[in-house]
């Protein structure tokens, strides 16, 4: 078959570029050259460093415990690539299949796989956020910079946002005993991922340690001194607050204007692309040489109708990126879609958190195992009679029985008893999302299955 | 074979020296109801159960008792159950009460709050085992688990503990006594090693409910001044608490470790070539450990576990209340989870054995036990001058769950400064 003729070649000696040089495209790149891609593997990071691991830079480098120099991720097999770093992508070409490089040299593909990311969303006015002390958190530079001012002793941190970043933030400035204030939109911290009634947990641990947290307000301007230095914050309830540094933690923007004209369905809320990671061109069909995997990826998952999920996760970046690579190299049939269970952990005031699902897609919660009050706990979350996610704090070993769960579709509220039950856990309560993207529900999927590889799907109709 | 139910086969004496022909029967049936207990051996189900909510450590809720006894198999703690005057310790119980217990006893054991205790016994578990092995005469015949991998443990935890050394031999003797009831002779008394039993285990309490009530008055830096002083968050344990622990780490580390080290060097002299590797490179015991808890755990199986709600899973359905046994031994020789399962492979990539079990009630003294099992085997090896296996198989110890040779008779040319 001419087709299988096509992908020999393409293993003998095709040309692979990779544009975003991090988690996700290091983990591609490796998986290419372990299924037997041996042709010119070129690699584009507009960072000038060699891929990192980001976790570490809102705990242990903000703590001191490690540099950032210290981050690079580790290399599970020797890479032969030809790395292109300290330059970003400016454009591509599909029809002519090359990509164009800040350099202004063009790089020519055979495939082509988009791992770009996101980045901190700055502060939106221009002239504050450049103010001397203004940080965001999302690279390697900025962790630098941000840990040298903490070391200094500032007086006052002000972190804006209290989601997983701004919340670790936080943290990170108490256990270095710097007085900090939170200012959050939102009734409580963490609130859009776990929902209020786990979001009222995480607000006593801040007070808790110290963080004098704001809720329900915003930041509705930020100070500078004649030197251009910051020093006052104003919110929204008519206060205002001193700082010596703003970190802003406002969330992530999809690194895609490269890709703005070039034909690919590219924008804002990132890449859609197929289970197959498989990119979509804007017209809506799929392309068969670029993919995607990672932060910038928006893919449908079978588990949540088919939803488009964007998942800023580090497991999802290296399944997904694993699952790519795969399927660039093989004909259609044995291409694997990508099933991840989005799964995600943080640690912050001495707790570990850890999910699995989409919590933020369920309506009620019940706390399965332990008590919110002692902040050791299990909490599933449900939509429309299903497990859809779940939560654990300090109780991360009981997960994988929780994603089984969720895997199967398992009727919410799950109605077997478990070992330290409480009474809290006799019936489930609204989960309190602020916003409840609700999903219109279809066919409901099981996964089943042994390894990853081969998982399959089975339909069962939808339950309502 | 017409000896009656798989199981009962297993836990048969003769069958002790290598029961894993018996394992690869029992994993065509993933999930086998025999003898009214419920046998689980292959590695996907056994770690789902381990993590599984609606299992319990509690055998308060178990409903339907196995019609096959362990019998000797269990730990004492296991067969005076109902008579003994102590509260049950953290490895049966379920949370909340194991989590508080475990918590407590880890602030003063490991990360964050002492997280260099084992780092730092580094130094004296060499002193431990260069003394041990000085020890041998190295002319005639060594019975390895006498003269080494059964004093070292004991030793351990004393230190560990805090048991003052003109103390240890009275230590050592009631720690004899409690692990000669593990292992009864054929055609032994057991009323008078039951007595003997329960008279040690008295001695043992008494004594230290003496030496905890000292440290309450003089704190050392030791694990029970610490355990007997502590006021953190989780509040502080009551003197029977601290009593009960106290015996768990004591039973729950000690037959354990033995049957590791010796395993460990049964399988090395085995392999000599693996043996030769390790004298020449003592950081191959790391993963060395590992392969050897995957291919001859020490704990074979984990019995004691009940179902509170019925439980589906490998197309079978597990009542609710039942008696269930997971055999992680079977599970470490799984061939769907590992390559070449009966093969000993220091260097085998992906090792996840289930050999210190998994979930909340994994082993707590993980740490230590590989740090013993990595130092002893590698003196071992470096100091034992051509050593050779005198008999194999060994003779073994009745006991079937916590398995291992009674003795290890081997001999050498020399032993080495
Ligand atoms: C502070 C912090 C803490 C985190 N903590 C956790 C955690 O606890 N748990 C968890 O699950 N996840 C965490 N994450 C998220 C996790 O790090 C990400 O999911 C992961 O980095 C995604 O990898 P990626 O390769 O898809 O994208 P990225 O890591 O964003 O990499 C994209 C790369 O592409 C480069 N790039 C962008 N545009 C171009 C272009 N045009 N040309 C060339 N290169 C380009 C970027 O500079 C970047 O180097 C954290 C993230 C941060 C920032
Ligand atoms: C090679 C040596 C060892 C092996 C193979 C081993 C194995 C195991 C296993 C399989 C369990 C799980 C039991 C269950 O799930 O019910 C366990 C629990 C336990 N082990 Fe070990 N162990 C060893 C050494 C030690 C040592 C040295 C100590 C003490 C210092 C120790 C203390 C404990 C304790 C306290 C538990 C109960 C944990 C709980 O219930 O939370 N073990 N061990």
């Amino acid at each position: 078959m001419p087709a299988d003729g096509y992908l020999e070649r393409l293993k003998r000696d095709g040309r692979i570029v990779v544009v975003g040089a991090s988690l996700a495209g290091l983990r591609a790149a490796e998986t290419l050259r372990t299924e037997g891609f041996a042709g010119t593997l070129t690699m584009v990071g507009d960072e000038p460093y060699e891929p990192y691991d980001r976790p570490p830079l809102s705990k242990g480098v903000l703590l001191g415990r490690t540099t950032p120099d210290h981050t690079a991720l580790p290399r599970r097999t020797a890479l032969e690539a030809d790395w292109r770093l300290g330059t970003a992508a400016t454009g591509l070409d599909m029809a002519a299949k090359r990509v164009r490089l800040a350099d202004g040299e063009e790089v020519e593909y055979d495939r082509l796989l988009i791992t770009t990311g996101v980045r901190a969303r700055p502060w939106p006015h221009e002239g504050e956020a450049g103010l001397d002390g203004v940080f965001v958190l999302r690279t390697r530079d900025d962790a630098t910079a941000l840990h040298k001012r903490l070391v200094d002793g500032p007086r006052r941190v002000l972190v804006i946002g209290a989601g997983f970043t701004g919340s670790e933030i936080a943290s990170a400035c108490r256990e270095r005993d710097i007085p900090v204030t939170v200012a959050e939109r939102g009734a409580a911290p963490l609130v859009g991922a776990l929902g209020g009634v786990v979001g009222a947990v995480a607000a006593e641990l801040q007070r808790e340690h110290g963080v004098d947290l704001r809720t329900g307000v915003m930041v509705t301007g930020l100070e500078g001194d004649s030197a251009g230095r910051v020093r006052a914050a104003h919110l929204s309830d008519g206060s205002s607050v001193e700082p010596d540094i703003v970190v802003v933690a406002l969330g992530a923007t999809r690194n895609t204007e490269w890709l703005a004209g070039s034909g690919l369905g590219a924008g804002p809320r990132g890449i859609a692309c197929d289970a197959g990671c498989r990119a979509f061109d804007i017209r809506g069909i799929v392309t068969d040489d670029i993919f995607v995997a990672g932060d910038v990826a928006r893919s449908p998952h079978p588990l949540f109708g088919y939803q488009f999920l964007s998942l800023e996760h580090w497991g999802n970046a290296v399944s997904q990126a694993e699952t790519a690579a795969h399927n660039m190299l093989c004909a259609s049939v044995d291409r694997r879609p990508h099933m991840w269970v989005p799964a995600f952990w943080s640690s912050q005031f001495g707790v570990n958190i850890k999910s699995v699902g989409v919590p933020s897609m369920g309506t009620e919660l019940l706390i399965s195992q332990g008590s919110l009050a002692e902040r050791r706990f299990v909490g599933v979350y449900g939509y429309q009679d299903r497990v859809i996610g779940a939560v654990t704090f300090d109780q991360a070993r009981w997960l994988p029985f929780y994603e089984h769960l969720i895997e199967t579709t398992a009727p919410f509220p799950p109605s077997f008893p478990t070992v330290d039950r409480r009474p809290e856990g006799a019936r489930s309560v609204p989960a309190e999302f602020p916003d409840p993207s609700v999903p219109t529900h279809g066919p409901t999927v099981t996964l089943s299955g042994y390894s990853p590889a081969d998982r399959r799907m089975t339909f069962t109709p939808g339950r309502h | 074979m017409t000896q009656g139910s798989l199981l009962r086969q297993i836990l048969r004496y003769e069958n002790r020296h290598d029961p894993y022909p018996l394992y690869a029967e029992l994993r065509k049936t993933p999930v086998l109801n025999e003898d009214d207990a419920y046998v689980v051996s292959t590695y996907r189900e056994v770690l789902t159960l381990l993590h599984d909510p609606r299992v319990s450590s509690d055998t308060r809720n178990m409903t339907r008792s196995a019609g096959i006894d362990l019998q000797d198999q269990q730990d004492p703690q296991d067969q005076q159950e109902g008579e003994a005057t102590l509260p049950p310790s953290f490895i049966r119980l379920d949370p909340p009460e194991h989590d508080r217990l475990r918590r407590l006893t880890n602030t003063s054991f490991g990360p964050p709050h002492e997280p260099h205790r084992v780092h730092e016994m580094r130094g004296e578990l060499g002193a431990i085992v260069s003394d041990l092995i000085g020890g041998i005469d190295g002319t005639g015949r060594i019975d390895l688990v006498g003269q080494f991998s059964y004093p070292f443990p004991v030793t351990v935890i004393c230190r560990l503990l805090g048991v003052p050394r003109e103390d240890e031999s009275r230590f050592h003797g009631w720690a004899d006594t409690l692990a000669a009831s593990l292992d009864p002779m054929p055609g032994e008394d057991p009323t008078e090693r039951n007595r003997a039993f329960q008279q040690a285990r008295t001695e043992l309490g008494m004594y230290l409910a003496g030496l905890i009530e000292e440290r309450r008055r003089n704190p050392q830096k030791d694990m029970l001044s610490e355990l007997a002083t502590l006021n953190g968050p989780d509040g502080s344990m009551s003197t029977m608490e601290l009593l009960s622990t106290a015996a768990l780490l004591l039973v729950a580390g000690h037959e354990t470790t033995v049957n590791l080290i010796t395993n460990g060097m049964l399988t090395l002299l085995r392999n000599p070539q693996v043996l030769e590797r390790l004298r020449a490179d003592p950081d191959l015991s790391v993963p060395l450990v590992e392969e050897l808890l995957r291919f001859e755990p020490p704990v074979q199986l984990v019995p004691n576990r009940t179902t509170l709600a019925d439980i589906e899973i490998a197309g079978a359905t597990i009542p609710k209340g039942a008696s269930l046994w997971l055999v992680v031994a079977a599970a470490n020789r799984d061939p769907l989870r590992f390559e070449d399962p009966d093969r000993f492979d220091p260097d085998r990539e992906d090792v996840r054995h289930l050999g210190f079990g998994s979930g909340v009630h994994s082993c707590f003294g993980a740490p230590l036990a590989r740090l013993e099992a990595q130092i002893a085997l590698s003196e071992l090896a470096r100091r034992l001058v051509n050593p050779r296996l005198l008999e194999d198989p060994p003779e073994y110890r009745s006991n079937a769950v916590l398995r291992g040779p009674r003795h290890l008779p081997i001999a050498c040319d020399d032993i080495r400064p």
